[in-house]
């Protein structure tokens, strides 16, 4: 049965940043005309991997071998040559050019430009594999779902028989991810190899013929899908039980501390991205906003946090109006914020101690005049480090040498060591590991004893799921409902998540 | 008023070529999303070379060819720091201005007050030039018709060729076209060599031309007004022509209304107050995003950014 040649064969590869260490002396091997998931955690090494077999990153040790011939892969353009084509998880399209223009991107080697003759292939190429595009519409005017297609599109025009996908589907709407796992099949079918870079298990057992596994830049397992399970897949990818019971006591809902009443922003574009959204947050509860990437999320937490106008509508803290409040206003009324880009909120190069007085320099005891206590300073850091678990060489270290994860718990620390009445926390556990998710995770639910509110956005599910004690479903701008974290409702939500039901403010919890 | 309208358009060509030559350059170079503040050096450097070059070998092809050459060679300094080195672009096109105002002041000192033996012709078209009032467009010198000539052709490559796409990929998202296999660098490299040709070109078209002479600082903020221009322009070579002779015109202007009382400082100072506005303008991101500035315009390129 092995005898199905093999299309990418990459031996001992290793590859190192400033240090650490991606890959690890992987072995990876796809054969011709199959699914292979590359399945891992985030900063497991699968993009790494992937990157370098398209050129992107050079490996500091081993060896490619594509259709069983070497190859010296030293640029995209030498992996394009030899029939690998990538579609990245941010998309590398030009956003003010047409589709045509992106597709032939560096093809042709000349000056003249056969626009019908372009068009006529892309057409028919869109034609074979059922992936429907305007070829004259500008990238910006379309969706996630037809941007990837394009993505699709350009590396089927240079030829490409060997596609690696990217995490796929972390931008698309379920009904887009059937239809993208259709043309995958589509794809196979018509003698093309495919790699699929995920961290979503049921996307393995999906759609894939054989799984390779990566933890911590090293392979743990090569496995054909169908025999394998998802227990078996999880415990591969983690190296531990994953699904951690977290304790969540009952708490009992306090007084309301934000207010929003039908609340509208413009994205950056100037499209309304958050539309008549209202809801309430009260002291010792979580209230969770799930939805997919680009609904509006983004936005609606920038206007609460006072970096977007609202265009209409009201925002209460504490039953005072604070929509036109400036930054310095809310964190004053008891709001803080912590964004999904967490390095945007704090100084890199500035150390630990003083990033983490960032908001309490102005007051006493940090504040002796117009100097900074910095014994203060000091043994208040020390203090949070401890508190918060944060692994560090010491408080005067700078913040960018530590990991994501005690970057993250820094912040925390930070935002939480102030009066603060509701918290606001945008994507707090993305490109986490387990640990430090863990650890965040615990951070979040010991503030609802507290009597703090908190209102969390996240595209992760199971983090909504287990962290809310009610949840908002977005869908374009808008709240679709809010309802329980229950099993029961588990369907509901996936329907609210791609659009498809609407509940009735009445039936909101 | 015919004799006068045609008088100041005549006048108003030339006095816009220098302009419309840099701008074209600049056009391409901030397409590959490097912005080159070192227009008004290279130029300069492109008028003192042309005018050394022409005075020593009595050739005014060769002065030229030279005044390019010194242009590219300005330009690839800056190529080197901003895509290379990746430093600021701003500081470096800054240096660029002030080492060309310098090296030029310098190797001009034995050329001031000399008189150019020979200069750039008006070329002699039959027939047409012979024509009255109309012949009057038929007689600028050759530089002026290349200049012309290069906007139906700049456009047409920029727009409707492979290379083109490239060049405006590059100054969009680098990362798209380098993932298709374009080396971002060499056409960086490329569009700012031709940005530096183009300065080399008006700076001797100013210098054994327009006024065959070399005076120190003759460039006189020209190079800042192509700055200015090619935002104007949107970057498109057509409208850096219109663009290029309105500011000529107002050059011509503001000698001929001086009579009628408007003083020429006053039409003097117009297209720095432009530039002004327009540097502050595209400074805000909002408005850089409505115009279609180059979305990768002043960022370096990095492969292995981590």
């Amino acid at each position: 049965m092995s005898e199905v040649p093999t299309a990418v064969l990459m031996k001992g590869i290793t590859k190192r940043f400033a240090g650490v260490v991606a890959n690890s002396n992987i072995d990876f091997e796809v054969r011709e005309g199959e699914i292979h998931a590359l399945l891992g955690e985030n900063g497991a090494g699968k993009t790494t991997l992937m990157n370098i077999l398209y050129g992107i990153y050079r490996p500091d040790e081993g060896e490619i071998y594509i259709y069983g011939k070497k190859a010296h892969i030293h640029s995209p353009k030498d992996a394009i040559a030899l029939g690998i084509g990538m579609v990245h998880q941010q998309f590398r399209l030009v956003q003010t050019h047409t589709v045509v223009e992106n597709i032939v991107l560096g093809t042709g080697n000349g000056l003249r430009f056969e626009e019908e003759e372009v068009r006529q292939k892309i057409v028919d190429l869109a034609q074979r594999y059922s992936l429907a595009i305007n070829p004259d519409a500008r990238i910006w005017q379309l969706s996630a779902g037809e941007q990837q297609r394009v993505e699709i599109l350009k590396a089927l025009y240079r030829g490409a028989k060997i596609l690696i996908l990217d995490e796929p589907t972390s931008m698309l709407t379920p009904l887009e991810i059937k239809e993208l796992l259709q043309t995958l099949r589509r794809m196979t079918e018509e003698g093309n190899t495919i790699i699929f870079i995920t961290h979503k298990l049921d996307e393995v057992t999906a759609v894939s013929h054989r799984v390779t596994i990566l933890r911590q830049g090293k392979v743990t397992a090569v496995l054909e899908t169908a025999k394998t399970n998802k227990v078996q897949l999880a415990n591969l990818m983690v190296g531990r039980e994953v699904l951690f019971r977290l304790e969540k006591p009952s708490v009992e809902r306090g007084s309301e501390v934000l207010r929003v009443e039908g609340l509208e922003a413009l994205s950056d574009k100037g499209l309304i991205a958050v539309n008549n959204v209202s809801f309430t947050v009260h002291r010792g509860e979580i209230l969770g906003i799930a939805g997919v990437a680009g609904n509006g999320q983004r936005e609606l937490l920038e206007v609460i946090a006072g970096l977007r106008p609202a265009t209409r509508g009201k925002i209460f803290i504490n039953g005072v109006e604070a929509t036109r409040s400036s930054i310095r206003e809310r964190i004053n009324m008891g709001m803080s914020y912590v964004p999904g880009e967490r390095m945007t909120a704090l100084v890199p190069n500035m150390s630990i101690a003083e990033n983490m007085i960032l908001k309490s320099y102005r007051t006493a005891p940090i504040s002796k005049g117009a100097f900074i206590d910095r014994r203060e300073m000091l043994n208040l850091a020390q203090r949070l480090i401890q508190e918060y678990e944060v692994i560090t060489p010491g408080p005067e270290k700078p913040v960018k040498l530590l990991s994501g994860g005690n970057i993250q718990r820094a912040l925390m620390a930070r935002e939480l060591s102030q009066q603060v009445d509701i918290l606001v926390a945008a994507y707090p556990t993305s490109g986490l590991d387990v640990g430090a998710i863990e650890t965040i995770w615990r951070i979040l639910l010991s503030q609802r004893p507290l009597g703090k509110a908190i209102l969390l956005v996240s595209d992760d599910l199971e983090e909504i799921l287990t962290l809310s004690d009610r949840v908002a479903v977005m869908h374009n701008g808008e709240i679709m409902g809010i309802v329980e974290p229950k099993e029961e409702n588990l369907e509901k939500i996936g329907l609210m998540m791609a659009g498809a039901l609407k509940l009735e403010q009445e039936q909101w919890v | 008023m015919i004799d006068f309208i045609v008088s100041v358009l005549t006048l108003t060509i030339p006095a816009g070529t220098a302009l419309l030559l840099g701008t074209l350059g600049e056009v391409y170079a901030e397409r590959s999303g490097v912005l080159n503040l070192g227009v008004e050096g290279m130029m300069i450097m492109g008028a003192v070379t042309g005018f050394a070059v022409t005075f020593a070998t009595k050739n005014v092809v060769l002065g030229i060819l030279a005044a390019s050459l010194a242009g590219i060679l300005m330009s690839l300094i800056h190529a080197y720091f901003s895509i290379t080195l990746r430093v600021n672009q701003v500081v470096s096109g800054l240096a660029l201005t002030m080492l060309g105002l310098g090296i030029s002041g310098l190797l001009g000192k034995q050329f001031i007050g000399m008189p150019l033996p020979v200069r750039l012709q008006p070329v002699h078209v039959p027939v047409l030039s012979d024509l009255p009032i109309l012949g009057e467009f038929f007689r600028f010198n050759i530089l002026v018709y290349i200049s012309i000539l290069l906007v139906p052709l700049l456009s047409f490559f920029l727009y409707k060729t492979n290379w083109g796409i490239v060049l405006r990929s590059v100054g969009e998202n680098p990362a798209a076209a380098d993932a298709m296999g374009v080396n971002v660098f060499l056409v960086r490299y490329l569009a700012v060599m031709f940005g530096g040709l183009m300065a080399g070109l008006a700076g001797a078209f100013l210098s054994v031309a327009y006024a065959p002479a070399w005076i120190e600082g003759m460039t006189a903020g020209a190079g800042w007004i192509v700055i200015a221009l090619t935002i104007f322009s949107l970057y498109d070579p057509t409208r850096a022509m219109l663009g290029a002779y309105l500011f000529g015109g107002v050059r011509v202007l503001q000698f001929r209304l001086q009579p009628l009382g408007i003083p020429a400082n006053l039409l003097n100072m117009l297209p720095f107050l432009v530039t002004i506005l327009v540097l502050v303008l595209i400074s805000e991101q909002a408005f850089r995003r409505r115009i279609g500035v180059p979305a990768a315009l002043m960022q370096p390129y990095s492969r292995e950014e981590k």
